[in-house]
């Protein structure tokens, strides 16, 4: 009731003069097209994407390393060593991630499944990421649960280097390819340093309800 | 919902005279500006992307209704549901419904100025269901019993010393004497209480920045994280949103998130800007058994179409108040709604009625900084100009106001009486003046050197200099106006 209510009384004031139908066919035009719009120059060559990738990143107050595909486990070990944070770690059931800490998490305690808030830290492995902000993509699934972003103090992602995009705009293709058009995991995550909050005097402070760190492992591949 | 927007003068008044107030807004002054202007140098695109930000908002409020019925076909062909209220009171119902249908006794809430506008904690309260606000600055306000004072750092007029006040009166589980000099003591403090919140909270309630047409999706952007532990604990989630958050496509949403953050904060990009497209899927270990949307008009329908439509646009950055004078000298609440600073003298009139909200549109010095900085371009001096008209119009300003106006105006359209008027006027200022060359005393105009001294005319009138040909060697500028 409400909605015809609503939905008349927009159709009547709407756009000037025309039609329905040219409307619809616009909408449409502007949905399917998916126009970029405008976009602001990044670095051409992908090694200095990365570059910038790692500094932006680090100005948004997160921390990366760059390893090998069969240093990932030790990378995390040193990390969490270097923080003096206990040597456990959750994950969810991500196959590229068991790929890369399978075995090798030597003395590493690997626990699976979503975080009920006990946790110290969280690994998850990142859709892709882009360069233009230091900005992580991190998607929800049977095997990436999305409270590993959120409740563990400590939040480590894993990213592969040929997965840094240029811009925001650059994630989207990938989704509708992986997905299907118009369809879209339960939740993405867009993801730039750690949590914060500056509501008491505008003071900066991190790990307001979120992570307090978040560390970048990206993987040369 | 209490409105003391009438009161406004009064409000301001009290404004002006509580130290504590003046000492927080300054934080306002000092940090808000000077990030926006350092992180919008920092893109040499930032204005085409303003251009393009207002161009997609613009064919957005052209084919909304076509816009609202693609997303509702997209939510629910993602698993959700969408519920519209033309009202507050509807959206409220709709609400309460969803939370009695789970059995609800508290729910959690992410940042959301729609709340506030619908009036939805008090409401929930007096249900039975108990609201817990979890932006920091939020939870800081509902401990004081107040209502936000500025749209995206709500506490701002509070000082951590109130903050720390407010801690040990409320939070008496713990021990008296705990140390809390540190502001990274009160936030830990907020931290470990609204943790236990999020964890055994039945419903999440959110707001959201934009609603993406070609998928159903809603999206928060945030800081802290809150709104993200809100909506993925819960068994329901429930977006509460306008009908213009619309953004067409993925990709349009990309365009505004660049110059949303760099308008607000400062920031290149907020902390997390996280897309939901309906309930868990299966086989997914974590988030809402339920997605639900209401769609609130509360009379944004009646904008479309007329000179307000272009106030359809904004985004909800704060960027307007942040810069503007008036917002900067009383804060938030003396505008005595909810939506204050040049934005909400805008809306202000729209939602309670110019008969009430008139005050706001009145109160400005049109500069014209708040267009100068809104990223989505909005002309708000122009609308507040439309609203003193319609004011007028209707014979609702002060009879004092239209007198002196229409004074003026006959006086103005008589141009051999207008500047011999003027000429006698910058005279006796200047004596008033005296050799300081400033005045603390006017007729009629106490009020206004009451805080400050007016500045007196040092040479003739602009027309006289003029003709006198003085302005070939720029000097004696100085004329009354």
């Amino acid at each position: 009731m409400s909605r015809d209510l609503i939905l008349d009384k927009l159709r009547r004031n709407a756009a000037g003069g025309q039609s329905r139908a040219e409307r619809e066919k616009a909408v449409a035009k502007r949905i399917r097209s998916a126009s970029r719009g405008v976009l602001p120059a990044q670095p051409r060559a992908a090694t200095a994407r990365v570059t910038q990738f790692m500094e932006k990143a680090e100005a948004a107050q997160a921390t990366t390393v760059m390893t090998t595909r069969t240093g990932v486990a030790e990378a995390i070990a040193d990390w969490l060593r270097a923080h003096n944070l206990p040597a456990e770690i959750r994950t969810g059931k991500d196959e590229r991630l068991k790929a890369l800490l399978g075995g090798k998490a030597g003395n590493l305690i690997l626990r699976q499944g979503p975080s009920d808030g006990t946790d110290t830290t969280g690994v998850s492995h990142a859709e892709c990421g882009v360069c233009e902000t230091g900005t992580l993509i991190v998607l929800s699934g049977a095997d990436n649960p999305t409270t590993l972003n959120f409740l563990p103090q400590n939040h480590i992602v894993v990213l592969r280097r040929s997965d840094i995009l240029a811009h925001y705009e650059d994630i989207w293709p990938r989704l509708r390819t992986a997905y299907g058009k118009g369809q879209m995991p339960r939740t993405v995550n867009m993801i730039t340093g750690p949590s914060r909050s500056a509501d008491i005097e505008q003071t900066l402070l991190l790990g307001a309800h979120g992570p307090v760190r978040l560390h970048i492992v990206i993987v040369r591949d | 919902m209490e409105i003391t927007t009438p009161q406004f003068k009064q409000n301001v008044t009290g404004a002006l005279a509580d130290r504590q107030l003046q000492r927080a807004l300054s934080h306002v002054r000092g940090n808000f500006v000077g990030k926006r202007a350092a992180a919008a140098a920092a893109l040499p695109e930032f204005e085409a992307l303003r251009d393009e930000a207002r161009n997609i908002k613009n064919h957005v409020l052209e084919n909304l209704d076509i816009y609202l019925e693609t997303f509702e076909k997209n939510v629910t062909r993602q698993g959700g549901k969408v519920h519209w209220a033309a009202t507050a009171s509807e959206a409220r119902g709709h609400i309460l419904d969803i939370c009695r249908k789970v059995g609800a006794r508290s729910a959690t809430k992410g940042k959301s100025m729609i709340s506030e506008e619908i009036g939805l904690n008090a409401f929930l309260e007096e249900s039975g269901i108990r609201p817990v606000e979890t932006d920091l600055g939020e939870y800081i306000i509902q401990l004081r019993g107040e209502r936000p004072s500025h749209i995206i750092a709500p506490a701002v007029h509070v000082n951590a010393d109130q903050v720390r006040e407010d801690f040990r009166r409320v939070h008496t589980h713990l021990p008296p004497e705990r140390p809390l000099e540190e502001p990274e003591s009160l936030l830990a403090e907020a931290r470990a209480i609204l943790r236990d919140q999020f964890l055994s909270s039945d419903v999440g309630i959110t707001g959201a920045n934009f609603l993406v047409a070609e998928t159903g999706t809603s999206v928060i952007v945030t800081n802290e994280g809150n709104g993200d532990l809100t909506q993925i604990l819960p068994r329901v989630h429930i977006v509460i949103a306008s009908l213009e958050k619309i953004v067409p496509t993925l990709e349009d949403m990309s365009q505004i998130l660049r110059v949303l953050a760099r308008s607000a904060t400062g920031q290149e990009m907020s902390v997390y800007t996280t897309l939901s497209s309906g309930p868990k899927r299966k086989g997914d270990p974590d988030g809402p058994d339920e997605f639900h949307v209401v769609l609130l008009d509360n009379g944004r329908s009646d904008m479309i179409g007329t000179e307000f439509q272009d106030m359809l646009r904004c985004i909800r950055c704060g960027a307007c108040m942040n810069h503007c004078p008036v917002y900067q000298a009383v804060g938030g609440h003396a505008y005595g709604w909810v939506y204050p600073g040049p934005m909400g003298s805008v809306l202000t009139p729209q939602f309670i009625g110019v008969e009430k909200g008139g005050n706001l549109p009145n109160a400005s010095t049109f500069c014209g900084r708040c267009e100068e900085v809104c990223p989505m371009r909005i002309p708000l001096p122009k609308m507040m100009r439309h609203w003193r008209e319609k004011e007028f119009e209707r014979h609702l300003s002060p009879p004092a106001h239209r007198r002196n106006l229409k004074a003026w105006a006959w006086l103005a359209k008589r141009p051999g009486l207008y500047r011999l008027f003027t000429r006698l006027a910058a005279r006796g200022l200047w004596v008033l003046g005296g050799a300081k060359r400033r005045t603390g005393f006017l007729p009629m105009a106490g009020a206004w050197t009451r805080h400050r001294d007016m500045p007196t005319p040092e040479g003739g009138t602009f027309l006289a200099q003029w003709k006198a040909g003085r302005h070939r060697t720029g000097q004696g500028t100085g004329g009354a106006s």
